[in-house]
């Protein structure tokens, strides 16, 4: 079984989302003068940590990962390609 | 723009997730299939998100941003009649060939379906080209951070080309295509909420036309000139683009769009990754969907940022000017940036725009190591080795590949002139390579001696029509007209539009005519190859809404739509 993509982008949005909404909560609230007053910290956290638990979630069960090329069909017949041709040995 | 310790974190954990993909992926190179078609198993989503995330360099994000400023909604002509179209013909039309002749890599189709001559005038350009685009986008981001960062130009560079050397060599193609799908999703939400605060400020998308309304008709146009993309497309001088609807539609629209969507092998390596026929197929079109929709993310920044100089909005934002005076477009989108983020989702924004340049620059790094590998060292200089020495080669190419880019960078440094004279003729060389794969796949009477003379006619008509014009107010030296002006176009990129109209129909030309006096080759050496002698691929057995054509008509539609809302 190879790596499931979701898992790591599940994982590094859910850590970053968490990054921002503990800070967004705990921290001082005079930053968001910038973002006219929003504390998008939080609220755009929250949103990139739900994102990053569905991922998560989604790679756990489903297989969209790259295979080997001797598990891939089309894989095989490349190398197939190759011999046939005098490419490699 | 000052960084806290929160945005350094965000920083380093996108850093250590991309090196750590690499790693993961190390044990799964095994075979040179596995490093350069990552063993043709990838699912279509994916391929198609890597589809347009490696082409989500330096030059869109910052670029788009700039041109949205410049140009106003005009700039979405790049995607809504450009990309999209271009993207719905590659799978349905052309995928067939490139996936089912088993060719691994566009240099290759070539040489299966015409000669070797062929193939290796275009492995060779592509290859030089390649290194060199990346080696520029990397001066690009390098320049960036020093500005907005006041990092140092090296150490930002040595460090972004480390970590894509690391990611390449260890996981090959895989690990470049899963980082750029991350790289899709951090941009994205890097990006958004800039968007909507950018937005909010400028009073919703009523209050951004009042605004731009102001700067059209400051500039001398008609007061929808920014917010209207094709009301003002009547004669060049309506518009600020200084296209007329023509040019456009046939420079930008036809020639340009199809010769890179279609024909550039950085983006087509990613459909030829994909595990099946009809994963290829569904690779451009997927990627068209959030393709669509990338004006909203790249281009109206750009627009709300110039709106905002004009007429200030609450919290005063405004473009910053370079020094002779006039503004510095290309900081449309890291000023916004700066000023709307707070620490935190600071980190994140500009992580996501050091994600884009990476991202290009993997995407560059991994079709050069192939096209040298497959069609230079394994065609010219060793044939017949053994299967690890091809993927060991391979990662040798990512090493010396990157060091030119950095070499390039440097270079760059010193003779910004040298860079722009190369991108010229890179732009010579693309220009009329459409015309090739058009009567390559589609008029099986096309010869290899016709596809080689007519590329080389169109990019000497290229030459020849870039030295010839000029656009208004520039002088005779890189921008053209070294052979004397004849001919002042309003703008640069009409100049550019009309100069790949030339050399598209010049090497249309002669490929017929050289065509019909050469020996044309046996039916039967071109099944597979050309599109009167393949069968058609079946509708395989997927799901309606899964099967190519279906797709292509919705994605066809929607851009349609747009188009009309944005009339």
């Amino acid at each position: 079984m190879q790596l499931d993509i979701r898992l790591p982008i599940g994982l590094m949005f859910a850590l970053l989302g968490v990054l921002l909404t503990a800070f967004g909560f705990l921290a001082g609230k005079d930053v968001y003068q910038k973002s006219l007053g929003i504390n998008v910290n939080a609220w755009w956290g929250l949103v990139m940590l739900i994102f990053g638990v569905i991922m998560f979630l989604l790679g756990r069960r489903g297989a969209a990962a790259a295979r080997l090329t001797e598990e891939s069909p089309e894989g095989k017949k490349i190398e197939e390609m190759e011999h046939r041709a005098g490419l490699e040995k | 723009m000052k960084l806290t310790y929160l945005d350094w974190t965000i920083m380093l954990v996108y850093f250590v997730f991309v090196l750590g993909i690499g790693v993961a992926l190390k044990r799964y190179m095994k075979t040179s299939t596995d490093f350069f078609l990552s063993g043709r198993s990838i699912p279509a989503w994916i391929t198609g998100l890597a589809f347009i995330s490696a082409n989500l360099g330096a030059q869109e994000v910052i670029g788009m941003g700039a041109s949205g400023a410049k140009y106003g909604i005009m700039t979405s002509h790049f995607y809504w009649i450009g990309a999209i179209p271009a993207m719905a013909f590659v799978g349905i039309f052309m995928m067939p060939f490139y996936y089912g002749s088993r060719a691994r890599s566009v240099p290759e189709y070539l040489k299966l379906r015409f000669d070797e001559k062929t193939r290796g005038l275009n492995a060779i350009s592509f290859a030089i080209m390649t290194v060199f685009s990346s080696g520029i986008s990397l001066y690009a981001m390098g320049l960036l951070l020093e500005t907005l960062l006041g990092w140092d130009f090296s150490v930002s560079i040595l460090l972004a080309a480390a970590i894509v050397l690391v990611y390449v060599f260890l996981g090959g193609l895989t690990s470049a295509i899963y980082n750029e799908v991350l790289q899709f999703f951090l941009i994205v939400f890097g990006f958004a909420p800039l968007v909507f605060l950018g937005l909010k400020d400028a009073g919703g998308w009523a209050g951004l036309q009042t605004r731009l309304a102001t700067v059209a008709t400051a500039h001398g146009f008609g007061s929808g000139a920014w917010t209207e993309s094709w009301h003002y497309m009547g004669s060049s001088s309506a518009n600020p683009m200084g296209v007329e609807w023509f040019g456009l539609a046939m420079g930008l629209g036809f020639v340009l769009s199809f010769g890179y969507w279609c024909t550039d092998f950085l983006v087509v390596q990613r459909a030829m990754a994909a595990k099946s026929m009809s994963a290829a197929r569904r690779t451009p079109l997927i990627a068209a969907v959030p393709k669509m929709f990338f004006p909203f993310l790249v281009i109206l920044p750009g627009m709300i940022a110039i709106a905002l100089t004009y007429k200030s909005g609450a919290t005063g934002f405004a473009l910053p000017k370079k020094l002779d005076g006039t503004f510095n477009y290309d900081l449309a989108i890291p000023m916004m940036l700066g000023h709307y983020f707070p620490t935190g989702m600071l980190g994140v924004g500009l992580t996501a725009l050091m994600a884009s340049f990476m991202s290009g620059m993997a995407g560059n790094v991994t079709a050069f190591n192939t096209v040298w590998t497959y069609d230079i060292y394994q065609s010219y200089i060793k044939r017949g080795a053994s299967d690890q020495h091809y993927l060991w080669m391979g990662r040798m190419a990512t090493i010396f590949g990157i060091a030119i880019s950095v070499a390039a960078a440097y270079v760059t440094t010193r003779f910004n002139n040298i860079m722009d004279m190369l991108q010229l003729v890179f732009a010579f060389v693309n220009a009329p390579l459409f015309a090739t794969f058009l009567l390559g796949m589609f008029w099986k009477r096309t010869t290899g001696h016709g596809a080689f003379f007519g590329l080389l006619s169109g990019t000497i008509a290229a030459a020849i029509h870039h030295g010839l014009t000029l656009p208004v107010g520039a002088v005779a030296g890189v921008k053209g007209g070294w052979f004397g002006a004849t001919h002042i176009y309003p703008s640069e990129m009409a100049q550019n539009f009309w100069t790949a109209i030339f050399a598209w129909t010049a090497c249309f030309v002669v490929t017929i005519v050289v065509s019909l006096v050469t020996r044309p080759r046996d039916d039967k050496d071109l099944v597979g190859l050309v599109y009167s002698l393949t069968e058609r691929p079946g509708a395989e057995d997927v799901p309606w809404y899964q099967r190519p054509t279906v797709l292509a008509l919705i994605v066809l539609l929607a851009a349609l739509v747009l188009n009309i809302i944005f009339w």
